[in-house]
């Protein structure tokens, strides 16, 4: 775990030492910014909620830039032999680095609390709520990053881990809406497998153990994927 | 030390490593020498445990490759072909990071680091991006990457491909002030180096190992053709044919008669560890022919590689 924890710090601290992760953090501020509040003073209330609906397609889209770097960079360059010769197991460099794309995550979220504290002047806010419906975006933050990371484990091109990573996880965030395309049988099946339909509970500030579990299991899906593919290589 | 057995790896269908069986010594600087994709750095990535072998095992001290990866990895570093290194990271950092994997006290640590940062001459780097540097101080960072446990085995895998002369030098004086006190084991495909370097070299072709020896073992042609050159005066081919082909350890001798001041030329090939000039010398000397020339070819490093890694 020591060794995991090693990884975590220099892959946390490898984000901040380039500008992208200044550019993703400002991005996400003003699309969400503008997004939320375009919107906000017509629907008159004084809570988060239309700011975390939006969460799982923009997360979708955040995430994968995030975590493409991850393995992608390092089988590219070479770095990775070095890695796998060093006193490591598998279970380390994966859980690192997957705890520094979540952190990464909490990063982002974190100027967005600006929203809550600024809604807090004008009305009355629900500070238990909207903590919980932050955690569980910073869940969902998780399960993306695991689809992410592995994507990433599976080439060194980190566009296309980045693009692979995009595509599963806006269609688990789009899944429910495109209900109509599907056969009626599967329809619960595609609802339980959408993101964005256990985010809703979430986006209310209703913590509920199913979608909890149902984040924690996508996320764990994904590290165990890359710990196949790292296996396989 | 390092015990390999049957060492094995398929790449698909192609057999990249044919069934090594290999014994390094503790204390030992090994080079393993070979053409282009003989096998070299595959068999340099089992033993480091980046690839799992497909068949065979790999025992380092007590230790299998199967069974305890993890130990084996703590006891070797290891510097993989032009030093892949994180590229945005600032030379300080990442040895830094280095050393806390593998397990450095902080104290111990920063005394580490500045050893290192003058063994390998990287006082002056240390603050600098890792993809500013040259491919010479790549190299070096690498090479104190490798060292940073202190391991007991360093395995390198051309140390000193792409670089220039001087950095050439002073990366092998590095290895050799290493190998006075660790095992060695590096890989390259320039026959002097391994010759500078290196107390022992292993020759591999195809996935095999053909040839394994000190330097002056494997010239010293065990078992290989040695050619002896001899200029004669007034000597007829066929009369210089006969009289040496009796000399017991000839195998063959091609003669050719003279040219324009008459000298008779001939190649004598021997086998075998016994020198045998004098024998030649007194059978010459037995008639009236002058000699005025015997040379005997020395088989070099370079000759013997041919010879062994010749494709058919």
């Amino acid at each position: 775990m020591r060794q995991a924890l090693l990884i975590f710090n220099k892959e946390f601290k490898d984000y901040f030492t380039s500008p992208i992760a200044y550019i993703v953090i400002a991005i996400f501020m003003a699309v969400t910014g503008w997004l939320f509040f375009s919107t906000f003073f017509i629907f008159d209330q004084a809570d988060l909620r239309r700011f975390f609906t939006l969460l799982p397609l923009l997360l979708a889209l955040v995430v994968p830039i995030i975590t493409m770097r991850l393995f992608s960079e390092e089988l590219n360059v070479g770095s990775y032999e070095l890695l796998l010769t060093l006193p490591v197991t598998f279970r380390d460099i994966i859980i690192g680095k997957f705890l520094a794309a979540v952190a990464f995550v909490a990063a982002i979220l974190l100027p967005s609390l600006s929203y809550p504290i600024f809604i807090s002047f004008i009305g009355d806010i629900d500070w238990g709520r909207t903590i919980g419906s932050y955690f569980g975006a910073l869940l969902l933050g998780a399960a993306y990053a695991g689809i992410g990371l592995f994507a990433s484990s599976l080439t060194r091109n980190q566009i296309i881990a980045c693009i692979v990573a995009m595509v599963i996880c806006v269609a688990l965030a789009i899944m429910d809406q495109m209900l109509f395309f599907f056969p009626q049988t599967i329809l619960d099946v595609i609802t339980y497998l959408s993101a964005n339909a256990h985010f809703t509970n979430v986006a209310k500030g209703i913590l509920d153990s199913r979608d909890l579990l149902y984040f924690l299991s996508v996320a764990f899906l994904g590290l165990y994927a890359t710990h196949v593919v790292m296996e396989e290589k | 030390m390092i015990h390999v057995e049957g060492l094995t790896k398929y790449y698909d269908e192609l057999c990249a490593v044919d069934h090594i069986n290999l014994d390094i010594k503790t204390g030992e600087i090994v080079g393993l020498l070979g053409p282009n994709g003989a096998g070299k750095t595959t068999t340099l990535r089992m033993l480091t445990g980046y690839f799992q072998p497909s068949d065979g095992d790999i025992q380092v001290k007590e230790f299998s490759i199967h069974e305890n990866p993890l130990a084996i990895k703590r006891l070797i570093g290891y510097l993989p072909e032009s030093a892949p290194l994180y590229k945005g990271m600032i030379v300080y950092d990442y040895l830094d990071h280095v050393a806390r994997i593998r397990g450095l006290a902080p104290e111990a640590k920063q005394k580490r680091l500045k050893e290192l940062a003058d063994m390998c001459g990287l006082r002056d780097i240390m603050h600098k991006t890792i993809e500013t540097l040259s491919k010479g101080l790549k190299q070096r960072v690498g090479l104190a990457h490798a060292m940073m446990s202190d391991p007991e085995i360093l395995i390198l895998d051309e140390p000193t491909s792409g670089l220039d002369p001087n950095q050439i030098i002073e990366i092998r004086e590095i290895i050799r002030k290493i190998g006075e006190q660790k095992t060695v084991i590096l890989s390259t495909h320039i026959l002097s180096e391994a010759e500078a370097t290196c107390d022992r070299i292993v020759i591999i072709n195809k996935g095999k190992i053909v040839a394994d020896g000190n330097t002056q073992e494997l010239t010293a042609g065990k078992g290989h053709e040695r050619h002896i050159q001899i200029g004669l005066l007034g000597a007829d081919a066929d009369a210089v044919r006969d009289r040496l082909k009796t000399i017991n350890g000839v195998k063959s001798i091609d003669a050719t008669a003279g040219g324009m001041a008459k000298e008779t030329r001939a190649t004598v090939i021997c086998q075998g560890e016994k020198d045998i000039r004098t024998d030649l010398y007194t059978a010459i000397k037995q008639t009236d022919w002058v000699l005025v020339e015997m040379t005997q070819e020395t088989q070099t490093l370079e000759t013997i590689f041919r010879e062994l890694t010749r494709e058919n």
